[in-house]
């Protein structure tokens, strides 16, 4: 009962407001859907300490049957084990925060109940989402999640840009949809099931065996694993699929905090995670996801450090965070990625609320160029800050400290050729990290004032509804690494996770990372510190050095700006040949061909036939004659020819 | 010693109490005098509606008199109740017509009476002699009806075409029939019969013979090549005419074909299949093509009928007793949405002037919705649009025809009729989202509400009650095949 109210009460909220918004009013609206989600957070923790931290067993509810068709048995339920409890805690609690923030943050929009609405209709998405006991379950949480991203992104439907970006996150997700999708069906096809429980009895006896893919002969696993990757992939934004995700900053804050750095962007990381006794058969795939997660480490960090926009530093650090994610998964340390998962959550959402507040103080101000000197201000936010930043710099004793260096160890500790490129990408990753993130603590409230007196004058901190909200964050930005690594990824681990996870082997790269040198718990930090450091000189202590420095490698400076000519690249290569292929088979196939010999040209046709036939009717009495004696002409000639 | 003996009259007793009630009628007309036209024209309905008693009782077994020239079989006897019908029908609607147009002489009805008469001969014919003579005691009236309207310039050039044409027809008629009889011997339709049953193998001369006769048919029924006279006399004529030509006439000479090629001449099927193929595929598609451009209701409705013949060919080139009964269904179910559109048509009335352009019905349904319903019904059912009676009478002979393995003809009438519901459906447009033009007067007479009433419910509820119909052309047709 407890696992049905966690999911449906968001629905329930989604449906009520959504359907009957206008005639409850805003304030109905907003409580409605707060207390039917903080509601639901409490219960996940409630869920939370009796699965995760106490010996409650993995339960599963079912709830209907959804597909009966000879081999193709889905049904409708409700899986429970600690990866699942982690999952609610984080969606339900940060979803319920961000719910009360936004009745601040909204506060001037028109449209209050739609919003609420659609955030509690993608609550109950990602909690369908992480509660799937089977792919086609999980897919369709997907797919509602993609659905509420794209309706969110789009929020402010009078803006093309943001039109813009929703489309494009929605394009750019089909891309791993597809992928995903593709992978279900394999595995379909391969295991004859699509519940978790057989497939994972299943995959040990197929792993190695080949199969002819493409014309390709393929590992099994392999080829499947590395499908349902493309899909986290694109969920994750994951490079070559992340272009949308800066964009995605085009909607509300509150919503790039929920689901663009805390819940659905980390539904792929869940997803490895929760196959994990798949992947596990299949290292090729792990190498690969190791490689793309901490390429997508690397990448995002060095863009995030010439970023202007606010939100866009935010979103490229989220992307980085998620590279560091996936690596762990690659690496088998499945703990490690969904420890950070946590953490991140907490710090990434306190981070996008901050800005949020910042941008909400400065009249929709998002460039840090134009900010500055908030300190005096709203010293509060930038207190609460300052945390998030230095939790996702990896400072020791805040959240992000355990889990970020705890990866960094993993791929220290890994073995290959894949590992030490992990290794490396991860720990110019930290330095990196540092640097841009603490950067924008300098750039918007430390320095003079760069904004407009008007502007500052009435630039405030943000009221209660927002700050409690902010305040918890923080509180989970600076504690819950600490209260709970001990669980995730230390000494209580197997009572911890028990069978959520799969690990092959006798080595535990967690217990290695353990291992790992003590003088090497110095080398991220002394990395953290110096990054903050040397941006602290760039930016406080010699402003003018930034320009030049990009002014002496301005390639480089614009390489990093323009997000490495990704967009471009993109355009060059996919949207342009597409847009010229629909453009010559609307204005060639469809209307020249189709409609030429088809609609317009058959009319064409008929009007003309009519036109002559009505000719012939001339009126005069011997044309008439004659036509009949060459019509019986005609006939009796050709029964002279043919008979 | 030659035996002479009376023939059975009884068997055609309603041609004789027609013809003789039309002799009558001539009396009290030339007594009367103009003015009791209206009272001819009533006492006409009267006769007709007797002569359909008649029929309706007459036995269904076949009967032959007049020395094998006559024959009274159930085919017969639904085509002649058709016809009745069709002519009562058209008495009816022109009682107003007539005397607003300045054109009330009792002769009107009493031409109406004899081409009746000469109608049923036709059907009855059971020989080429009585068919020609049938055939001509019904045109021969017509061209009279046809340039009734003397003072009017057109009314008057379209008896003159249809009489010169007819006559050519007619001679084509003649000759066909000569040659058949030089090269069988006979001319009566039993020995045909007899004569081709079997493996028989039309001669070259008999081929010619009855090419000549069916052009001489399809003349009668405006089937391609031989139609150009049927826009301009549908046009020309006066509108009651032209609602009588679209409907007894059609049917009994359609009848007369189907008799003609199903009794004696089935044995050589495959010669004359081909033949009726060929002129129902031209008919159906210059029927669906040639109305498209036409703005004036009348002559549209004349490429219509040319059209409905092509696909009532369709049945009776299947060759089969299924095909005569679709044609038989088409015949009955064609004649009564003609006669109620026909109907519909002659309401068209603005300030006391007929008018007959397309355009004119614009808006017609905010202006007179009930109106505009009725001929929408009539519309959608001439395009064949189920659920009403057009599609059914389509349904039949196209299966007939598919059944018959004609797949060719199927689709060639199928894809004629989506053509043809262009303009039928235009009209309908035409009607309910154009711009109200003038309305038309009020009240519409009540003979023609009547006549729009009943053949607007037929149309409507013949797919509820198909039985009857069915169940008649099933027994006409079979009496065709002893």
């Amino acid at each position: 009962m407890i696992y049905v109210l966690i999911v449906f009460l968001p629905a329930l909220a989604a449906v009520l407001v959504g359907l009957l918004g206008r005639r409850l009013g805003d304030r109905a609206s907003q409580l409605l859907t707060c207390l039917a989600v903080t509601a639901s957070a409490l219960l996940s923790l409630v869920v939370f300490f009796d699965i995760a931290l106490g010996s409650g067993e993995p339960q599963r509810v079912q709830l209907l049957t959804w597909i009966l068709s000879e081999e193709l048995r889905v049904q409708w339920a409700l899986y429970v084990d600690t990866l699942t409890a982690v999952m609610l805690v984080v969606v339900n609690v940060v979803s319920a925060l961000v719910h009360w923030y936004s009745i601040g943050y909204m506060d001037h929009d028109p449209h209050k109940p739609r919003f609420m609405a659609y955030l509690s209709l993608f609550t109950f998405a990602m909690l369908m989402l992480v509660t799937a006991d089977n792919l086609v379950q999980m897919f369709f949480g997907w797919e509602g999640v993609g659905l509420a991203s794209y309706l969110l992104i789009g929020f402010w439907y009078e803006k093309p840009s943001a039109n813009a970006a929703a489309i494009k996150a929605f394009v750019v997700n089909r891309v791993g949809d597809f992928g995903f999708a593709l992978g279900i069906f394999g595995i379909f096809f391969v295991f004859g099931a699509v519940d978790f429980a057989s497939i994972f009895q299943t995959a040990p006896n197929v792993a190695g065996k080949t199969w002819t893919f493409l014309g390709m002969q393929l590992d099994i696993l392999t080829t499947l694993t590395m499908l349902l990757f493309v899909g986290a992939m694109g969920k994750s934004a994951q490079l070559f699929l992340h272009t949308w995700l800066p964009d995605a900053m085009e909607g509300p804050t509150p919503v790039s905090a929920l689901i663009h750095a805390a819940t659905m962007v980390t539904a792929g990381v869940f997803m490895v995670c929760r196959l994990s006794p798949v992947f596990e058969y299949a290292p090729d795939t792990l190498a690969v996801v190791t490689i793309i997660g901490a390429s997508t480490a690397f990448f995002a960090a060095t863009v995030g450090l010439v970023q202007n926009d606010i939100k866009r530093i935010v979103a490229y650090s989220t992307c980085s965070q998620l590279g560091y994610m996936f690596m762990a998964v690659g690496l088998s340390a499945y703990s490690a990625a969904m420890f950070h998962l946590f953490t991140h959550a907490f710090f990434k959402a306190l981070l996008f609320l901050g800005s949020g507040a910042v941008i909400h103080a400065l009249h929709d101000e998002q460039d840090i160029r134009r900010m500055g000197g908030l300190w005096s201000i709203m010293p509060l936010t930038g207190i609460m800050m300052w945390a998030g930043t230095l939790s996702l710099a990896g400072i020791p004793f805040f959240s992000g400290y355990y889990s970020k260096d705890l990866i960094v160890e993993v791929a220290f500790a890994g073995h290959g050729l894949v590992a030490q490129y992990a290794f490396w990408m991860a720990l110019i990753g930290v330095f990196l990290t540092a640097f841009y993130s603490s950067r924008l603590m300098w750039m918007t409230f430390h320095g003079p004032a760069r904004a407009e007196k008007s502007v500052m004058a009435h630039a405030h901190e943000p009221p209660l509804v927002m700050g409690i909200p902010l305040m918890i964050l923080t509180l989970g930005a600076i504690a819950v690494g600490f209260f709970t690594h001990d669980y995730f990824t230390g000494h209580e681990m197997q009572e911890f996770w028990r069978e959520s996870l799969l690990v092959l082997g006798d080595h535990d790269p967690i217990e290695a990372a353990h291992h790992a040198p003590l003088w090497f718990k110095f080398v991220p930090l002394g990395l953290a510190g110096a990054g903050i450091a040397l941006s602290w000189y760039m930016y406080i202590r010699n402003p003018a050095l930034p320009r030049r420095i990009a002014e002496t490698n301005w390639p480089l400076y614009q390489f990093l700006l323009n997000k490495w000519y990704f967009d471009e690249l993109y355009d060059l290569v996919f949207v342009r040949p597409a847009r010229w292929l629909g453009r010559t088979l609307w204005k060639g196939g469809d209307g020249r061909i189709i409609d030429g010999f088809g609609p317009d040209g058959l009319a064409a046709m008929v009007g003309n036939l009519a036109r002559r036939a009505g000719q012939a009717q001339t009126g005069y009495l011997y044309h008439y004659a004659f036509a009949m004696l060459i019509g019986i002409a005609l006939i009796v000639t050709w029964f002279l020819v043919a008979g | 010693m030659i035996e002479s003996r009376l023939p059975d009259f009884m068997t055609a007793l309603p041609e004789i109490w027609l013809a003789g009630a039309a002799m009558l009628l001539l009396l009290i007309g030339v007594f009367r005098g103009n003015g009791g036209t209206r009272m001819v024209s009533w006492l006409a309905v009267v006769a007709i509606a007797v002569a359909f008693v008649m029929v309706a009782v007459s036995p269904a077994e076949r009967e032959v008199t007049f020395a094998g020239m006559f024959v009274s079989d159930s085919f017969a006897k639904f085509a002649k109740e058709l016809v009745l019908i069709g002519s009562a029908a058209t008495i009816i609607m022109s009682l107003g017509y007539i005397r607003r147009e300045g054109m009330e002489r009792f002769e009107f009805p009493i031409l109406i009476l004899t081409a009746t008469v000469g109608m049923m001969l036709m059907v009855s014919a059971n020989d080429l002699i009585a068919l020609y003579l049938g055939l001509e005691l019904q045109s021969l009236s017509l061209y009279v009806l046809a340039a009734f309207k003397r003072d009017s310039l057109r009314s008057t050039e379209a008896g003159l075409k249809y009489f010169v044409l007819g006559a050519l027809s007619s001679g084509m008629l003649l000759y066909g029939c000569s040659l058949i009889y030089g090269f069988t011997g006979t001319t009566n339709f039993d020995s045909l019969t007899t004569l081709f049953q079997g493996d028989a193998q039309a001669g070259i001369g008999l081929v010619f013979g009855i090419v000549f006769l069916i052009a001489g048919l399809a003349f009668k029924i405006s089937a391609v090549p031989f139609h150009m006279w049927t826009p301009d006399v549908y046009e020309g004529a006066t509108t009651p005419i032209t609602a009588f030509f679209a409907a007894a006439p059609k049917v009994a000479a359609m009848s007369l074909f189907v008799r003609v090629l199903i009794s004696p001449l089935v044995g050589v099927a495959a010669q004359w299949q081909q033949v009726i193929v060929a002129i129902a595929i031209a008919s159906m598609l210059l029927g669906a093509f040639a109305a498209i451009r036409q703005t004036n209701i009348k002559r549209l409705m004349a490429y219509s009928s040319i059209g409905h013949m092509g696909f009532a060919l369709v049945g009776l080139a299947a060759g089969t007793t299924d095909g005569a009964q679709s044609v038989m269904t088409y015949l009955a179910i064609y004649m009564v949405m003609n006669l109620g559109t026909f109907a519909a048509i002659l309401a068209m009335k603005v300030k006391g002037e007929m008018v007959e352009n397309v355009s004119d019905l614009s808006g017609l349904a905010r202006t007179q919705p009930m109106l505009a319903f009725v001929l929408a019904v009539f519309m959608f059912s001439l395009a064949g649009i189920p659920p009403l009676a057009g599609f059914f009478a389509k349904f039949y002979v196209f299966k007939a025809a598919i059944d018959a393995g004609l797949f060719t003809l199927a689709i060639v009438g199928v894809l004629a009729s989506v053509v043809g519901a262009f303009y039928y459906i235009r009209i309908i447009k035409v009607m309910y989202f154009d711009e109200p033009g003038d309305a038309f007067d009020l009240p519409v007479a009540g003979e023609l509400r009547l006549v729009m009433t009943v053949t607007g419910l037929f149309t409507l509820l013949f797919v509820v009650f198909p039985t009857p119909i069915l169940a008649w052309a099933q027994g006409a047709a079979a009496a065709l095949i002893p």
